[in-house]
């Protein structure tokens, strides 16, 4: 296990720097630079402004210098806001981002696990259909789209949350609506198949026929045992929150990387963009790295890749 | 011991041969597999519902010039941000009403409108006609999903079989270079290639397959992988067919149910990217419109006049469910063990 997960953290290097160099070369490759519409400079403070940012240099030295801080964790400077180290800007907006992120992955997934449970438990009834037409809604309406909803009708028509500012619970409660909505269908979804597997295996016959109530047999057996697969759609999910986030945060007006990443594709601000693609990227990895790892510790049978050898 | 009884002749009857194969026909017409996913899908009544839908969206977007009451990108400031009107029926909320000041108003007359001038689904800042807009929009969204698929499975199917074909070192690296791929973040590749393309259609195509095709080309490695195990493509070989001719021949037919439910899923997944695309404003650029414009567009307006931000949303995601549960059916129809 110790190998497999020093050769994946190997890997998530690896993939980093490759995605870095990719990055890169694609920025250089745009035409123009950040300067060209700046108060007209005349040809000697383009000069100097391009030496402050070290563009006068060969691309290949910029790589190599940007990949240098790159490895002591210096993103380069923002070009937009009054020259502030991309690392800084992450720091500062990371914060409601992940608060947001991690709300709606918690509500998600629990009231999805409860949804696909009782749909199971109840399969072919109507709390069923009313269960597979909940987590369909969930699973198919772009966050974007329900994060519009909820803000025109529980924050402008019916005031109870705020429309687009940040400070309190308060203000986070209708952006975490409109992401959980996607991990909520997707579990309620993933645990129905698996309950329903394991509501028809021979154990649950056996604890059913030992006398125990069905209350103790669904909580005792069956919750658990279909919990173990629900683990893998962790990390896809986390990604799509990821994703949604970026245009949730922009909608509600939340200071979070997401909204950061945004405003700085719309003003060209590179540095920023590099940065938060590279820092993007590096959590995704991240995410599904920890997901993998838990899932061959919480099940045994599984481990990942070595066909189960240590 | 007891005498045989004697039997007469004439209860020996000679049974007619017909008879005999009328009791081994079955009673009704064998399905050839095509036939009996059919059924299945049609007895889905959901999917089927799903197909009927989808099928009027890409009827109406193929004869959007034709269907559409206006021009998409005619601009008339006049008319600008009128409400829904449709002729001169009064229904509440289709009646070109309009509460200013907390007083219902008729904006068409206060525009000074002809009588006879009415928009469906109203007119958005610039006076132009929304249900054209969304009409072209779907149309957008749909070609980009096809497109999408086509690049997907053009990338994908051929990658897939290659790999799982010829397996041993050439497999290994195909996986490793989808291993590298799949673990860059969709988002992000699609958002750079948004940045250093051009905004517009074929930019967006390109980046949605760029990230799509690695699913694709994985399905199709892991049942080639299957299939060339089976007697018949033994058959195959051992009367000399060609790679190529295995492949077009007996691999691709074998694998038309994965394609078409992998495609299904490519579907909603291009759609969503391009709506998401345009809301934050690296997609289709103005003048055309896409779902994801007219909602970002109805979403800073929703204020006054909410009927902007209804009608996109809506659609984006009637669209989105119908194709989802269209894929669910389809999966179902083609391999009935996988439902529950």
């Amino acid at each position: 296990m110790t190998k497999y997960i020093l050769r994946r953290i190997l890997y998530l290097f690896l993939t980093l720097f490759i995605i870095a160099s990719i990055t890169f070369f694609l920025m250089k490759m745009l035409p123009g630079t950040p300067f060209t519409n700046q108060n007209r400079l005349s040809p000697e403070q383009l000069a100097i402004v391009k030496a402050q940012y070290g563009l006068d240099q060969p691309v290949f030295i910029q790589y190599l210098r940007y990949m240098g801080g790159l490895f002591q964790g210096n993103l380069g400077t923002s070009f937009q806001f009054n020259n502030e180290p991309v690392t800084q800007l992450i720091g500062q907006r990371l914060a409601p981002s992940m608060q947001i992120g991690a709300q709606a992955m918690i509500v998600g997934t629990v009231l999805g696990i409860l949804l696909g449970a009782v749909a199971a438990i109840r399969k072919n009834t109507w709390v069923d259909t009313l269960a597979t037409f909940i987590s369909i809604l969930g699973l198919s309406i772009p966050s974007f789209v329900l994060a519009v909803l909820l803000q025109f009708y529980l924050a402008y028509k019916w005031q109870i949350y705020p429309v687009a500012l940040w400070d309190n619970f308060q203000s986070s409660v209708l952006p975490t609506l409109a992401l959980a909505a996607l991990p909520l269908g997707n579990v309620a979804r993933f645990m129905r198949t698996e309950m329903v597997d394991v509501m028809s295996s021979d154990y649950i016959e056996l604890a059913k026929s030992k006398g125990n109530s069905n209350w103790q047999v669904v909580t005792k057996h069956a919750l658990r045992n279909s919990l173990i697969p629900v683990v893998t759609i962790i990390g896809p999910m986390a990604v799509s929150v990821m994703t949604g986030s970026m245009v949730v945060e922009n909608i509600f007006s939340i200071p979070g990387i997401g909204e950061q990443f945004v405003k700085s594709i719309t003003t060209n601000d590179y540095p920023t963009i590099m940065g938060l693609t590279i820092f993007y990227s590096f959590l995704l990895i991240l995410v599904i790295l920890i997901v993998d790892i838990l899932y061959g510790l919480i099940d045994p049978r599984i481990r990942l890749g070595n066909g189960g050898k240590e | 011991m007891e005498q045989v009884p004697k039997i007469p002749k004439e209860k020996f009857k000679l049974l007619h041969k017909k008879d005999n194969q009328a009791q081994e026909s079955l009673g009704t017409p064998s399905l050839t597999y095509l036939q009996d996913v059919r059924r299945r899908l049609f007895s889905n009544k959901v999917a089927t519902v799903c197909l009927i839908l989808l099928g009027i969206m890409v009827l109406i977007s193929v004869f959007a010039p034709v269907v559409a009451p206006h021009n998409p990108n005619t601009q008339r400031v006049e008319y600008s941000n009128l409400p829904p009107k449709i002729g001169n029926l009064d229904i509440p909320g289709f009646n070109g009403m309009q509460n200013m000041d907390g007083k219902s108003v008729d904006a068409y007359k206060a525009v000074n409108a002809p009588k006879d001038t009415y928009y469906i689904l109203g007119t958005d800042y610039l006076g132009r006609d929304l249900l054209s807009r969304i009409i072209y929009g779907t149309r957008l969204s749909l070609i980009v999903a096809v497109l999408a698929t086509l690049v997907d499975l053009i990338i994908g199917l051929p990658y897939g079989i290659v790999s799982g074909w010829k397996g041993g070192k050439v497999d290994t690296f195909l996986q490793r270079i989808i291993e590298i791929v799949s673990s860059v973040p969709n988002l992000v590749v699609v958002i750079l290639m948004m940045i250093i393309l051009k905004p517009g259609l074929v930019s967006i195509v390109i980046a949605i397959a760029l990230t799509d095709w690695v699913t694709m080309a994985r399905l199709i490695r892991a049942q080639t992988f299957q299939l060339k195990e089976q007697e018949y493509i033994l058959a195959a070989r051992t009367l000399g067919e060609s790679s190529t001719k295995i492949a077009t021949k007996h691999l691709i037919p074998n694998l038309s149910s994965t394609i078409i439910i992998q495609t299904m899923f490519t579907i909603p997944n291009a759609i969503f990217f391009e709506a998401f695309l345009s809301f934050i404003g690296i997609g289709i650029p103005a003048p055309n419109a896409s779902l994801g414009t007219l909602l970002s567009d109805g979403q800073k307006a929703f204020r006054f006049l909410p009927y902007q931000m209804w009608a996109p949303a809506l659609i984006l995601s009637i669209i989105m469910i119908a194709t989802n549960l269209l894929g669910d059916g389809l999966r179902d129809a083609f391999d009935p063990q996988s439902s529950d």
